[in-house]
């Protein structure tokens, strides 16, 4: 039974949500820097988006497969799923209360967010190499 | 709370609550702060749109023509600028929040002004980008 200093419970006593598992901060400091890193995302996606508006198909197609768009989507998308996920999981937390209600609203929170992620970045490698 | 009760002669007076929405005298900084959220559920919602426009336009022409056309139409069009504007404001949100982990912005003219800020530079920039598209159409 190995106690950490500074620490009166036992490690089962811990594992049984009744104590700190030390990552209680983690969640928050990713929602900062996901946000910092979507201030310049998000305005670089509007641009991207303003040049696609009523082009046809092969235009959009030659402009999504350049490697300077594709990269910056690319960011977008991992940087806003991760940063949605946390968002849903403070959502979740805050309003379902029920043990398994909210076990089971955070994984298919978490597979939406997967679902979407892979989707996306699957269509843009494909779009950019084939 | 259970052990206090417990005790023989303690008169257990009701503890305060914090107030809820419905006795709250609605503030715009607690309209901000609500709409913060319901755009980031929008937005995480709307990223659906995002992965049909690109799953779409690597599926090719037929299903590319599609997307587009749901998007071009006027409910489209309406998603679309709910989009916008949710996108805005949200990203203006997270920038007052940004102001405020740096410890400012939270006395009271400055909370006021920022959320003031936040609703209508969400609108201005809105209304921006939806002029600049349908003049680069």
């Amino acid at each position: 039974m190995s106690m950490q200093p500074n620490q009166m419970r036992t490690d089962l006593r811990r594992v049984r949500y009744l104590g700190s598992a030390r990552s209680g901060t983690t969640g928050s400091a990713h929602m900062r820097l996901t946000s910092l890193a979507l201030v310049p995302l998000t305005i670089g996606f509007v641009w991207l988006v303003l040049s696609l508006v009523g082009k046809p198909y092969d235009v959009a197609l030659h402009t999504l497969s350049q490697p300077l768009p594709a990269i910056f989507l690319l960011l977008f998308i991992l940087a806003s799923v991760y940063h949605m996920q946390l968002g849903m999981r403070t959502i979740i937390e805050d309003y379902v209360h029920g043990e398994h209600a909210k076990d089971w609203s955070l994984a298919a929170s978490l597979f939406f967010c997967f679902v979407v992620g892979i989707a996306c970045v699957y269509a843009v490698m494909r779009l950019s190499f084939l | 709370m259970a052990d206090a009760q417990s005790r023989p002669g303690v008169t257990l007076h009701p503890r305060p609550l914090s107030p809820h929405l419905s006795v709250y005298r609605p503030m715009l900084t607690m309209m901000m702060s609500i709409a913060h959220r319901i755009t980031g559920v929008a937005l995480y919602a709307g990223t659906l749109l995002l992965a049909w426009y690109l799953v779409a336009a690597a599926s090719g022409p037929h299903a590319f023509a599609i997307a587009a056309g749901f998007m071009s139409s006027w409910i489209g069009l309406i998603v679309l600028f709910g989009f916008t504007w949710a996108m805005f404001h949200h990203l203006l949100g997270g920038v007052r929040h940004f102001i405020w982990d740096a410890g400012y912005g939270m006395d009271h003219p400055e909370r006021e002004y920022l959320a003031q800020a936040t609703l209508v530079g969400g609108i201005a920039l809105t209304v921006l980008v939806w002029v600049l598209a349908f003049l680069v159409r």
